[in-house]
């Protein structure tokens, strides 16, 4: 129980036997029909440490801590929280053995008031057993004042920022007495002096003894923070370290587990002309003053922090979202604003974050989506025939390899590789000179992977130029021909091939990385 | 490079003002229900003093009852971001089930015939909150298809069939004609359902979750709300009032037969959407839709006491749903904008 | 430090759910047990994956998808019924019955056309009585006036085409929720009925119009105007099936951000779908008067219900996305025919009203059984495991 077997043999494991366990999960198993999210998820958090626990996109974190909130129940493993066996039916179970879950993506509910969001369902009841709201409030005060951030209890959570949102669920979880608190990276939306507001909170739990399992994709954060580090790759158990006896370089080897450069088959490509120019792009509060140009056959990888503004001006080039000021010309041709049709037309093809709301349509059969953006141009007299459809899809089906029962079959029945491949595949069908792949291969196991990437290479080599978003620094750096850092809705860094290292990329992209260093 | 312009910041005080009882009450869902019920009360009797007579407010009072009644459970049935369009045949179904009690057994006292069409009425509910939440299909059909049915079930039932106020024992047709303090009966039935439910939906755990599971089901679900529970609770009361709605229909009117009720959902509906209740759940009143009920039918007797065209009156209602979801739309427009002036700041 | 080994890359590796040994040992090429080794595209690569036959996860493919389908099957339902009542409903299989059967299911397998579009795109319209309501009244207000009965017709047309425009304008540019807009719509146009022709009706079309409503082609007992049906049924079916606009739909009925995605305008796409059902219910409107000689502000009422239920029995998805024409008009028919069947049978019209109920009920709740016992079944296979 004290010890943990896992494969890395140079983990320092270090055991304090007085320190017993708050939680201890070994070897669950999940799977999703025929995908395994979750093969050996293996974490053990102490009472009174934070804990945290890394990983690539993909690696099974984000199942891992459903399985602990009770969302999902494992196919198999072994789960004991406080020294007691457990087997979370409901998300309800997973509370009242005090775990609380802090999402990436806060779950209020946008129209009840903060205070009654922080009670919801354990209201504190007055005369008549009926809920009190005076004290509802005073108890919601306290929390904020405890906090020291400055919420107004009565407002209805609808427009609260992220931040606040966060602070929210975290008093939630105090209001709670929850001994054991999971937050899947808190951080991703946060300001600095946010995230300074929120590590100082959870290290005030800590020292009330409960026990933090923090999840971030944020190294400066994690051995910051953390005591010790959990490392999960492709949905199994790793190692885990105390933070004072490892360093980052080792860690990210362990997340990645594999020599980098052999993976990124790039191949050097002159660069053309210039395809696309964006200049001075404005959307207030989102990002600002945006300028960069993409050359024919060059691949511009955008970095930066989730929540940076990298996506959100991908979406304003493509026509999706509205800008404020600026251009953005394909070919020296200004593009109209808000319409993604002129978009496609104009030769741009978008491959987005998240393919299952947005890079496909789920239900729909993978011939259909492979021509949905070829529905105008199938059409002979305003007509599609299925044929020429199911043709146009085989064909670049066929080239890049895209492995379904048939056709027919819808999307969702797809691994997530071939998935994003039938979303390459559409695209490419329409010929385009700007292709925007925004997190390339999120959520793809690692032998797709590196088949994506040397699927974008060569689309590179054959004079397509390349915007691609990605938070993957060992993508970035294996990738990209020049690298543009966004912090905070602006450039602050751009970078080419030969200057890029990730100290270069983490620096542009984080003021608080260098002073941690 | 290294600035962060965030954490510049600076941190406000923590200071929040108790809410003044004006300010929140300009921000009522229900103001605009409200202040349209008021203006047209007032014009009317402005023009047609005849209007607010103790007679008149009788009939107001009288024509809303059952509207009110069947748009308080309707509301709760919304919040949940469902929908009930069998209301109109739980309501036909237990109005002939009245009737043919009294013929069957006059004696039986009047308090149990209430307890037996309210339980009939909530027995109907569940059949429909059991198939969408055990099955997890989607509200609007099935009760679509139990509109049908129920109404089938009464057609059967019925046949030819009437049954005639003079069936029915005195004492249960004149809860539609005495007065307390000048309030009708029945009406005061209805005030007395509002207040319980309101309270209920304000004040307890369960009617707060019933929120909560609209405003966002996912996050409802995450957090362990017991979702099918609540919405069957929901099915279950809407049924229970739409029964009860049944039986004071039938004191109130002359006769009920296989077709009585017929129609009714879309009324209803517009009723709780023109009281602020926002048709895709999570918020809105009972009391708003109870006043939203109040309006619709007060319009008619407006119109008629301005000597407007009748034939205007439904085209007006039309106007006034279609005024009310504009509202709501402007409202949440009005939260959209301060959200991404909150955000803007934050960046 | 660590010892990845291959059996740890358990993450599906691209190959869909079948895993066969021969494919588990090309996936470990590129895997992480040999870094350096680059997988190259040359000749001696295996054939392409997706002619392959693999088990079918879900759906069915061709043939058997057509066979056995949602739509077929409510074909056959149909057929069945229809060989039912020809055996044991007296009278039932003659001319007479073509044509009263079609004459009574024109009015909501017209509006069902449209409605099924609207419905796909997850959207729907409940104000479609009401305009076939309102055009009905204006009909007969502005046939009394003296106007030319062309002049009424396009008139009624076009008033149709403007409610249509009203809701669409509403739900499609201003983002309000259809089903709200569509049930003040549905009071607003039945309203604007009564207010144009109030509590009168005009019954005196010319006869030659109402008899041409009534005929039949030749001795088949079908009705003249399913010509026109039959043009509006085919112009629908290549609309939703065969052209791009359509392709568009189902997209955006399923996920309007995907939709967005891919270049198509959802806004412009719900206006014109609104538009098709200003003018078709204008039309049923029409259809309805001069079947029935009479204009009346009343007519039509109550359709709308009985043209949702129609469709969604027809198999279209309430939730959008799902949906065909041929699945639409079998379930359009299926309910005509137990009607009419019934009302020849004696039958009261109180079995139909449950009938039509249970059927709809039905429809949705049957697909769910097989999955709720799946899921019923994983579950006890779960707690059965080794979990402690």
């Amino acid at each position: 129980m004290t010890h943990l077997d896992g494969p890395g043999s140079g983990a320092t494991d270090p055991i304090d036997p007085a320190r017993t366990p708050v939680l201890s999960l070994r070897g669950a198993l999940k799977t999703f029909g025929p995908v395994v999210a979750l093969a050996d998820g293996t974490v053990e958090l102490r009472a009174g440490e934070i804990h945290a626990l890394v990983g690539e996109n993909g690696a099974g974190k984000s199942t891992l801590v459903k399985i602990l909130a009770g969302v999902h129940q494992p196919d198999a493993g072994e789960f004991v929280v406080a020294g007691e066996p457990v087997s979370f039916r409901t998300v309800a179970d997973s509370k009242a053995a005090g775990i609380s879950v802090i999402y990436q993506e806060p779950t209020l509910f946008p129209d009840l008031s903060v205070a009654e969001n922080i009670f919801i369902g354990r209201q504190p009841t007055g005369r008549f057993g009926l809920i009190s709201r005076v004290e509802m409030r005073r108890r919601a005060e306290e929390l904020f004042d405890q906090l020291g951030v400055p919420i107004d209890p009565d407002r209805v959570a609808e427009g609260l920022s992220i931040a606040d949102q966060q602070i929210i669920e975290i008093a939630k979880a105090i209001s709670l007495d929850a001994r054991i608190l999971v937050m899947d990276e808190p951080t991703a939306a946060l300001s600095g002096i946010e995230v300074e507001r929120l590590f100082a909170v959870a290290r005030r739990l800590r020292d009330a003894g409960s026990g933090i399992l923090f999840i971030s994709h944020r190294f400066d954060e994690v051995f910051g923070l953390c005591d010790r580090i959990t490392v999960m790759r492709d949905g199994a158990y790793i190692a885990t370290h105390e933070t004072a006896a490892t360093s980052v370089e080792a860690i990210v080897r362990e997340m990645v587990g594999r020599d980098i450069d052999a993976l990124f088959p790039k191949t050097e490509t002159e660069a053309g002309d210039v395809v696309l120019r964006v200049s001075g792009l404005t959307r207030p509060g989102v990002f600002h003053d945006i300028d960069f140009e993409v050359r024919a056959g060059e691949i511009v990888a955008l970095s930066g922090l989730v929540g940076a503004g990298r996506t959100e001006v991908a979406r304003a080039v493509f026509g999706i979202d509205r800008y404020e000021s600026g251009t953005v010309e394909m070919s020296g041709e200004a593009l109209r604003r808000k319409d993604p049709r002129a978009a496609i037309d104009a030769g741009i093809g978008f491959v987005p974050e998240d393919r299952r709301k947005q890079g496909l349509v789920m239900e729909l059969s993978v011939e259909r989506n492979a021509a949905l953006t070829l529905r105008h141009s199938l059409a002979r007299f305003g007509l599609i025939s299925r044929k020429a459809e199911r043709e146009a899809a085989e064909t670049w089906g066929r080239r890049l390899q895209v492995k379904s029962g048939s056709p027919e079959h819808a999307v969702s029945t797809l691994s997530g590789g071939n998935q994003q491949k039938v979303v390459l595949a559409k695209w490419l069908a329409t010929d385009p000179k700007l292709l925007i792949i925004d997190e390339p291969t999120r959520g793809i196991d690692v032998g797709t992977k590196s088949e994506v990437h040397r699927l974008i290479s060569e689309l590179a080599g054959r004079g397509i130029a390349i915007l691609m978003i990605s938070s993957e620094l060992p993508e970035v750096l294996g990738m990209a021909d020049r690298v543009l850092v966004m912090r905070e809705g602006r450039i602050t860094g751009r970078l080419d091939r030969s200057e890029a290292t990730s100290e270069t990329i983490m620096h542009a992209a984080t003021a608080s990385l260098e002073s941690s260093r | 490079m290294s600035l962060d312009s965030r954490s510049a910041a600076p941190v406000q005080p923590a200071a929040h003002p108790k809410p003044s009882p004006l300010g929140s009450f300009l921000k009522l869902r229900e103001l605009p229900v409200i202040l349209a019920l008021v203006v047209l009360v007032a014009v009317t009797a402005a023009v047609n003093p005849l209007f607010l007579s103790q007679q008149g407010i009788k009939d107001l009072l009288l024509n809303a009852t059952i509207l009110m009644i069947l748009a308080v459970g309707q509301t709760l049935v919304i919040i949940t971001r469902n929908i009930d369009l069998s209301v109109g045949s739980i309501l036909g179904l237990v109005a002939f089930g009245t009737g043919s009690v009294f013929v069957a057994a006059p004696e039986l006292p009047i308090i149990l015939v209430f307890l037996i069409g309210i339980a009939f009425g909530a027995v109907l509910g569940a059949v429909n909150g059991l198939l969408i939440t055990i099955a997890k299909v989607p509200a609007l059909v099935i009760t679509l298809g139990t509109l049908y049915i129920f109404r089938g079930i009464n057609n059967a039932w019925a046949g030819g069939t009437q049954y005639f106020a003079g069936e029915r024992p005195d004492a249960f047709g004149n809860l539609s004609v005495d007065t307390v303090l000048g309030f009708p009966v029945i009406t005061l039935i209805a005030v007395v359902v509002v207040a319980v439910v309101a309270v209920y939906m304000l004040g307890t755990r369960p009617g707060r979750d019933l929120y909560a599971i609209g405003s966002e089901p996912e996050a409802a679900k995450l957090f362990g709300i017991p979702v099918a529970r609540r919405v069957l609770l929901a099915f279950v009361v809407n049924g229970a009032l739409a029964g009860l709605a049944g039986i004071l229909y039938a004191s109130r009117f002359n006769s009920v037969g296989a077709t009585t009720g017929t129609g009714l959902e879309l009324d209803v509906v517009a009723a709780a959407v023109v009281g602020g209740v926002a048709i895709f759940g999570g918020s809105g009143t009972v009391v708003g839709a109870a006043i939203g009920a109040l309006l619709l039918t007060t319009i008619t007797s407006a119109l008629t006491a301005l000597r407007v065209d009748k034939f205007w009156q439904q085209a007006i209602v039309g106007i006034l749903i279609l005024a009310a979801v504009v509202i709501d739309r402007l409202a949440g427009a009005r939260a959209a904008r301060k959200l991404r002036i909150a955000e803007a700041r934050n960046v | 430090m660590s010892d990845p080994t291959g059996a740890r890359t358990i993450l599906p590796a691209g190959d869909g759910p079948s895993r066969t040994p021969a494919k588990g040992a090309r996936m470990a090429a590129p895997g992480s047990t040999r870094p350096g080794t680059e997988r190259r595209p040359g000749p001696g690569r295996r054939s392409p994956g997706s002619t392959t036959t693999q088990a079918a996860p879900t759906g069915r493919t061709g043939a058997a998808r057509l066979l056995l389908g949602r739509d077929a099957v409510m074909i056959y339902l149909l057929l069945v019924v229809v060989f039912y009542a020809c055996i044991v409903v007296p009278r039932f299989a003659s001319p007479v019955t073509v044509g009263f059967l079609l004459l009574d299911v024109i009015p909501t397998l017209l509006i069902a056309l449209p409605m099924t579009l609207v419905i796909i795109s997850g959207e729907i319209d409940l104000s479609v009585a009401s305009i076939a309501g309102l055009t009905s009244a204006l009909m007969g207000v502005l046939w009394q006036a003296g106007t030319p009965i062309a002049l009424v017709l396009v008139i009624c047309v076009l008033a149709g085409l403007v409610a249509g425009a009203f809701n669409g304008v509403l739900i499609a540019y201003l983002g309000l929720p259809s089903l709200a807009v569509t049930i003040g719509t549905l009071a607003l146009f039945r309203g604007l009925a009564l207010v144009v022709i109030g509590d009168n009706a005009v019954a005196n079309f010319p006869p030659g119009l109402t008899a041409f409503f009534t005929s039949k082609l030749g001795g088949t007992g079908i009705p003249t105007v399913m010509v026109g049906v039959v043009v509006l049924i085919v112009a629908f079916a290549v609309v939703l099936h065969f052209t791009p606009f359509g392709r568009g739909l189902f997209a955006l009925g399923y996920s309007k951000e995907a939709a967005t995605f891919v270049g198509i305008d959802v806004a412009q796409s719900k206006f014109l779908l609104y538009l098709a059902t200003g003018t078709v219910s204008a039309l049923a409107g029409i259809y309805w008067t001069l079947r029935y000689s009479s204009a009346r502000s009343d007519n039509a009422s109550g359709l709308e219900l009985a043209v949702i239920a129609a469709v969604l029995l027809g198999g279209v998805s309430i939730f959008g996305g799902k949906g065909s024409i041929p699945g639409v008009l079998a379930g359009v028919l299926l309910i005509g025919t137990i009607n009419y069947a019934l009302k020849l049978d004696r039958v009261s019209e109180v079995v139909l009203i449950i009938v039509t109920g249970s059927l709809l009920i039905l429809s949705v709740v049957a697909p769910t059984i097989p999955t709720a016992l799946r899921r019923a079944r994983h579950a006890r296979r779960v707690r059965s495991a080794p979990l402690s």
